[in-house]
């Protein structure tokens, strides 16, 4: 039987532990605010340059003259770019999407395909590391603190793989956000690019533009912007799903919190209620002894 | 009749600018170009450097990295990666990036493995147009 005192101190223990994570939650909402202030801000540029591009892309096509990186090969290796959190604490965020992860890679193997991976974040590095399997490029510290510089890094290294024909496809596997409850894990094709998708506007006015260079060779030049959008979008979604993620996780945990107090009160108050009682029973049974010597 | 130029220039961060100008310089995919009022139908990637844009009689500068520029019916869309005011440019910053780059430089012309070459390039090319735009054009 626990002591009064005891009690009252687990019960201190959870009120502390509630006042992190109930601060916990105010930052991963005061965070998930940011990323999606930025998301707003990267939305003109990503359709405005996605127009441009799927324009060119048309333009170039219709001559018949498709740059290498649109182009479909017969594949053999595979690069599976994974996006984690650098942090935990954040529910099932990278469970979920490591698992779907290791799926991908088993369906892939079967097929016959060499699989290399990628990865961003802590989190899958470390997941990864504990199984032994190699890893051909790993970033982290993104997460908190992502620039538009880390998208364009990591689609030169892709590029650069791609064009050197050591790997022949590669898929990108992020959480995107759906919203703060909800995130859903997607696997997404970013090389080869296949065709350019834009939001269709209205009619496609032929405007003759003097192109400098040339169009496919304006298009070679500005395909890699297009897939540092995909990445730096998938990166982003990442980082407002990781917030979101965390903050319910947190507001869980509060509420777990509160339970724990209400339940670990009821008990406290029947132990001191048990042992009034007992002290009672003395005090009368004593009396009851004085009497009787009467 | 005024002719104007409506300039805009947007970054994944948001828009940096949008005016009216009277001119607009930058360095296209084959060279530095100019844009008047009038200007035909013009598409071009923008090469890290420099953007000025003339309103009422003085020049302003910029420092894009690269990116996509569109003239059409006197408009200039400007999309670029980062873009930043030169009066807002950290001086300190760009020399020790340029340091860094060059360090970096030296030690992968030394045979040192694990060093991306064309990364520290375009690093010190960053850092070389920052500071001479810094250092050059900054009213003092």
């Amino acid at each position: 039987m626990p002591t009064l005192r005891d009690i009252r101190k687990k019960i201190k223990a959870i009120q502390g532990t509630k006042k992190i994570t109930s601060a916990m939650k105010m930052v991963a909402a005061a965070k998930l605010r940011k990323v999606q202030d930025s998301m707003l801000r990267y939305r003109p540029y990503a359709t405005k340059m996605q127009q441009v591009l799927s324009d060119l892309a048309g333009a170039v096509e219709a001559r018949g003259d498709v740059p290498p990186l649109l182009l479909r090969r017969p594949i053999k290796n595979v690069e599976i770019l994974i996006i984690t959190s650098d942090k935990g604490l954040c529910g099932a965020f990278n469970t979920n999407i490591l698992r779907v992860a290791t799926k991908e890679i088993e369906r892939l193997k079967k097929e016959g395909l060499n699989v290399i991976i990628s990865v961003v974040g802590r989190k899958a590095r470390d997941y990864f590391k504990r199984r032994d399997i190699s890893l051909k490029n790993v970033w982290t510290g993104i997460s908190g603190k992502l620039q538009y510089a880390h998208a364009q890094v990591i689609t030169q290294e892709m590029i650069n793989s791609y064009v050197s024909e050591a790997v022949d496809e590669i898929l990108i596997i992020y959480n995107e956000f759906k919203s703060v409850i909800a995130q859903r894990v997607v696997v997404n094709r970013i090389l080869p690019i296949g065709r350019i998708a834009s939001e269709p506007t209205e009619q496609p006015v032929f405007i003759p533009f003097t192109y400098e260079p040339r169009a496919p060779e304006l298009l070679a030049m500005l395909l890699p912007i297009y897939i540092e959008i995909q990445v730096y979008r998938a990166l982003l979604e990442s980082q407002a799903a990781e917030e979101a993620a965390r903050m319910t996780a947190m507001d869980n945990a509060t509420k777990n919190c509160d339970e724990l107090i209400k339940k670990t009160t009821l008990v406290a108050n029947k132990v001191r209620q048990a042992s009034i009682t007992k002290e009672l029973m003395d005090i009368v049974g004593g009396v009851e002894a004085l009497k009787q010597n009467e | 009749m005024e002719n104007k130029l409506k300039l805009e220039v947007i970054t994944p961060y948001g828009e940096v600018l949008n005016e009216e100008v009277d001119e607009v310089y930058t360095t296209g995919a084959e060279g530095d170009f100019g844009v008047f009022p009038g200007h035909c139908a013009f598409m071009t990637a923008i090469r890290i450097g420099s953007l000025s844009y003339k309103k009422n009689g003085q020049m302003n500068y910029l420092f894009v990295n690269r990116g996509y520029c569109e003239v059409l019916n006197d408009r200039v869309l400007v999309l670029v990666g980062s873009a930043e005011r030169v009066e807002e440019i950290d001086i300190e910053r760009a020399k020790a990036a340029l340091a860094r780059a060059e360090e970096r430089i030296r030690r992968a012309e030394a045979g040192e493995p694990d060093i991306d070459y064309a990364r520290a390039q375009a690093a010190l090319e960053r850092a070389t147009i920052r500071i001479q735009l810094a250092t050059k054009l900054i009213p003092k």
